[in-house]
């Protein structure tokens, strides 16, 4: 019950805040023109490179998303508020990884044309790539929470949480790109499904462990 | 009733009896539960009036009571939390997010959160600030009612006639120690918080 408040909560505040997310998205979106830029007007190259960037872009916009996703928490102090009701710190953790992990999804998928476009990518299965960006999202939402969390009350934010994001999900982003990849480029060795199991069984450690130090970090 | 100079140390006691904070040391127990071992039931018990008022700048005024009324298992729905805003004079701005309330309404939305769950021990910090008069004759009415139901309200205030007039006991602290312990309405003539402001003339 407190886990659907908890989502409740989050998905509204997000929905308010949604001029940010926007713009979020126009960050991502420019990003991916810069990187284009950056390998020229190669077809085969940028063919070659467009999962690699399109998850550099998901990557450098979930940090703002995260970090955005606890400053209204931090304003009037009122995650302590609701802490104190009490509500429980872990369906608070979920609650907010949830809407943080659909609010990936949703930009990354937003990306997903535009990359079609600028790299020149084929999208044979969009189903595919669906389920991958949604695995790697959760993969960037689960600890990115937890890290947003920790960070929130310090100066230097901005800062600190790709510092302490971006090491830990390096095993997500390599198996997210490897598996866009695949699904772009073709996959003649069967790779896929072992990149994905990999996505599976680290979004699983994360999210378990995440939401066990959840209450060590709001409490403390 | 606690009270005391500027950095005495009355947020923090609250705070501590809330369980917003960890104490670094000591024991500390509401109605016999330990704060440290027993956070949850302690909370279950205690509503805390803050400095921070607990609430969402982009939702509405009552988004913001139905978002504690939810995790409290309560009844989210409009009918149900209208009489909460009403009883502290913003049903007329239930729609319109705190942002662009004065400190005075955000302090009453404040108090109407913490008239939602069904505490025993009711928390009051500086419940008077930022208040205009029929403010004041609001946390009055809400202290008292409070008292009728049977729960302990222990308020920090500077306001020493005011609280003098409407607790029982009161403490004054000094640097975080009690340096005086009495009845309210001797706070302040015996504290010496109140003692009188010597001024000498030219003439």
């Amino acid at each position: 019950m407190q886990l659907v408040a908890a989502v409740h909560k989050d998905l509204l505040l997000q929905w308010r805040g949604r001029a940010q997310a926007i713009a979020i998205f126009v960050f991502g979106a420019t990003s991916l023109l810069l990187f284009s830029f950056a390998i020229g007007p190669n077809a085969e190259a940028l063919r070659q490179h467009a999962a690699g960037f399109i998850w550099l872009a998901l990557l450098l916009s979930s940090t703002l998303t995260l970090a955005e996703s606890f400053q209204s928490e931090m304003e009037e102090h009122a995650l302590e508020g609701l802490l104190l009701l009490p509500a429980d710190a872990r369906a608070l953790y979920y609650g907010k990884a949830l809407a943080n992990w659909a609010q990936l999804t949703l930009l990354g998928v937003a990306l997903v044309p535009l990359t079609v476009v600028l790299y020149d990518a084929p999208l044979p299965r969009a189903g595919g790539l669906l389920g991958i960006i949604m695995l790697g999202a959760a993969g960037l939402s689960g600890p990115g929470t937890l890290y947003a969390a920790m960070t929130s009350q310090t100066r230097a934010q901005q800062t600190l949480l790709p510092l302490l994001l971006f090491p830990l999900v390096v095993p997500v982003l390599l198996a997210s790109v490897k598996a866009t990849s695949l699904l772009i480029l073709g996959d003649p060795m069967g790779q896929l499904r072992s990149w994905t199991i990999l996505l599976v069984c680290f979004d699983a450690i994360h999210w378990s462990v995440c939401g066990l130090l959840f209450d060590r970090v709001v409490e403390d | 009733m606690v009270t005391g100079r500027n950095g005495s140390g009355k947020s923090t006691l609250l705070r501590i009896l809330a369980t917003a904070i960890r104490p670094h040391r000591g024991t500390a127990r509401v109605e016999g539960l330990d704060l440290r071992g027993q956070t949850r039931d302690v909370r279950r018990r205690v509503a805390l009036l803050s400095h921070h008022h607990y609430l969402y700048d982009s939702l509405t005024a009552l988004e913001n009571l139905q978002i504690a009324a939810r995790f409290l298992n309560r009844d989210p729905s409009r009918k149900a939390l209208l009489p909460l805003l009403a009883e502290v004079g913003l049903a007329d701005r239930a729609d319109d997010a705190p942002v662009g309330f004065s400190a005075g309404m955000r302090k009453r939305l404040a108090l109407a959160r913490v008239l939602l769950p069904p505490a025993s021990v009711v928390l009051l910090d500086e419940p008077y600030g930022q208040l205009d008069p029929p403010g004041f004759r609001l946390v009055d009415r809400l202290v008292a009612r409070w008292r009728e139901q049977g729960a302990t309200v222990l308020m920090a205030t500077h306001l020493l006639e005011r609280g003098g007039d409407l607790c029982d006991g009161a403490i004054v602290l000094d640097e975080g120690r009690l340096t005086w312990e009495g009845p309210a309405r001797e706070v302040a003539a015996q504290s010496g918080l109140a003692a009188p402001v010597l001024v000498e003339g030219g003439a």
